[in-house]
């Protein structure tokens, strides 16, 4: 188990997930809010495109998703992004729509996680807030979102740690992460059972903190009422 | 009934029949996920039983010109070698149960029982002779490249500097261009049938894997002209087929392969399956059965 922790860079890939999981994390959050405002906005069609938004991102396989960016968006269609030529480029290329795929995928999962916090504020303060002469955009800045967020931290912990764990399937369209050097490994080695329990052990110390923490946090910051 | 009844009758109908047209359509992924366990359950009651005397032999189904599953018949050479070995064994043709041995399980299915033989683009390697007996070779492969037919500037390995491969992820050529060949861009999906789209149009420039399985791929009706090896095979891949560790099977295989290259059967199982793709075996073809069993 020493030797093959040796020999091939197990922190590195590990590292690689972390960048996804990161950059993914931050792409979900900004898409996903942007869903929510637009699925507890007052104009129809907005609250309609979002809710179609998530209904059918959510419902469709990841696997789907960045197979059909790299298959087919640049595979076929050619669209790069990063500059052709350039030494690493379909590394980076294939980093970028890997971020890309995660953001749109579990941005469907962050707008229901907000959505939920959303419902903990009471329906009063938003009539309160509308009252007093705020507008659409400012109640929402102001009043609903901050406690949105804040009600909405346990949900959003459970979606950070689904996509710690999905980072993997990035594997099938290049991205050197874990997954695809657990799948190196067993192609070379013969003891895979244990090159597995390696890489399980590898994101439950990834995930345990996050749960560890988003429980605590969600303790210390919900809104009290 | 009424008439409301009759009329929810008929759209669950009508909806039951688009469903089961889509399956029917072939998705071969969920199919042969399912053959291979029912196989897997009927194997263990005939290893039991040892009575109805059947054979399970691992092999690709998804790989044209050596193992590839189409409806309930199968093709390719390791089909083809592995038909006459079993007949060799005393074994007839419909007494074989053909099983879905994907690359990374391989080891597992001979160590667990669940398949006797395997042919399936099986190369002989040091470490997984560590956990099986391999008998043959049968065939020598060796890396290759896939271009476009229209495409000259390739001629081997080293004039994919800067340019983009694409092969399987973790897969042995795969690495070993990624170590041998730090310039070439290496683009990794999970089946080398997602890779043709892009090579077709022109994102990519080449695939690489082992040359039997490449012009495979180029023979494919709907690939034809377009496609073609370039330059001579860079590796050797050695074909072996696998038995469980230490199996008396193995010695037995491999007195049915010479035997197959002897009588010619080989040559002509060449000829059938990887002829049509303009497939020359390469150097070393026929091989001399030369492993040991251990």
């Amino acid at each position: 188990m020493i030797d093959i922790l040796s020999r091939y860079d197990v922190l590195g890939a590990f590292w690689m997930t972390v960048q996804l999981t990161l950059f993914s994390a931050i792409g979900s959050l900004i898409i996903g809010t942007i869903l929510v405002i637009m699925r507890v906005s007052p104009v129809a069609v907005l609250r309609n495109l979002g809710a179609f938004y998530v209904n059918v991102v959510r419902n469709t396989p990841l696997t789907l998703i960045l197979v059909f960016l790299s298959v087919a968006v640049f595979g076929v269609l050619g669209y790069a992004l990063a500059t052709r030529g350039e030494s690493g480029f379909i590394a980076t290329n294939a980093f970028r729509w890997a971020v890309i795929g995660l953001s749109v995928y579990h941005a469907a999962f962050v707008c229901e996680a907000l959505r939920s916090g959303v419902n903990t504020v009471p329906l009063g303060q938003a009539e309160a807030a509308r009252a007093i002469g705020l507008t659409f955009a400012q109640s929402l800045r102001e009043v609903i979102l901050p406690q949105a967020f804040r009600g909405a931290i346990a949900p959003l912990g459970s979606v950070l740690i689904a996509l710690t764990k999905n980072t993997t399937v990035a594997a099938i369209i290049g991205v050197s992460e874990a997954a695809a050097l657990m799948r190196a490994i067993m192609e070379n080695e013969t003891g895979s059972v244990v090159v597995f329990f390696i890489f399980a052990l590898g994101f439950v110390i990834l995930t345990l903190p996050i749960g560890v923490g988003f429980t605590s946090m969600s303790r210390r910051l919900a809104v009290k009422r | 009934m009424t008439k409301r009844h009759v009329r929810l009758f008929a759209v669950a109908a009508s909806a039951a029949l688009v469903l089961s047209a889509c399956g029917g359509d072939g998705d071969t992924d969920a199919d042969a996920g399912d053959d291979g366990t029912t196989a897997a359950e009927d194997g263990g009651d005939a290893g039991e039983g040892g009575a109805d005397g059947s054979i399970r032999i691992g092999i690709k189904f998804d790989q044209p010109g050596l193992g590839l599953r189409d409806g309930d018949t199968y093709s390719g050479l390791d089909v083809e070698m592995a038909k006459g070995v079993a007949e060799k064994l005393g074994y007839s043709e419909d007494q074989i149960e053909w099983v879905e041995s994907p690359s990374p399980q391989r080891e597992t299915m001979l160590e667990t029982g669940q398949v006797d033989l395997i042919f399936a683009t099986y190369s002989i390697t040091d470490s997984r002779k560590e956990r099986v007996s391999f008998a043959g070779p049968y065939f020598i492969a060796g890396q290759g490249l896939l271009v476009r037919a229209d495409d000259d500037s390739i001629n081997g390995p080293e004039d994919m500097e800067g340019k983009i491969l694409c092969s399987v992820a973790g897969s042995t050529p795969a690495q070993r261009v990624a170590d041998e060949y730090p310039g070439v861009e290496l683009q990794e999906y999970n089946t080398y049938s997602e890779c043709l789209p892009a090579l077709l149009s022109g994102t990519i420039d080449a695939i690489t894997t082992d040359d039997t399985i490449l012009a495979g791929y180029a023979a494919q009706e709907q690939y034809a002209g377009q496609l073609k090896l370039a330059g001579e095979p860079f590796s050797e891949e050695r074909y072996g087929v696998g038995t469980a560790k230490g199996s008396e099977l193995c010695e037995q295989v491999n007195e049915a392969i010479t035997a197959l290259i002897d009588d010619g059967a080989w040559e002509q199982a060449v000829t059938d399956t990887l002829g049509p793709a303009d497939y020359t075996p390469g150097p070393g073809n026929p091989p001399e059965v030369n492993e040991d069993c251990a």
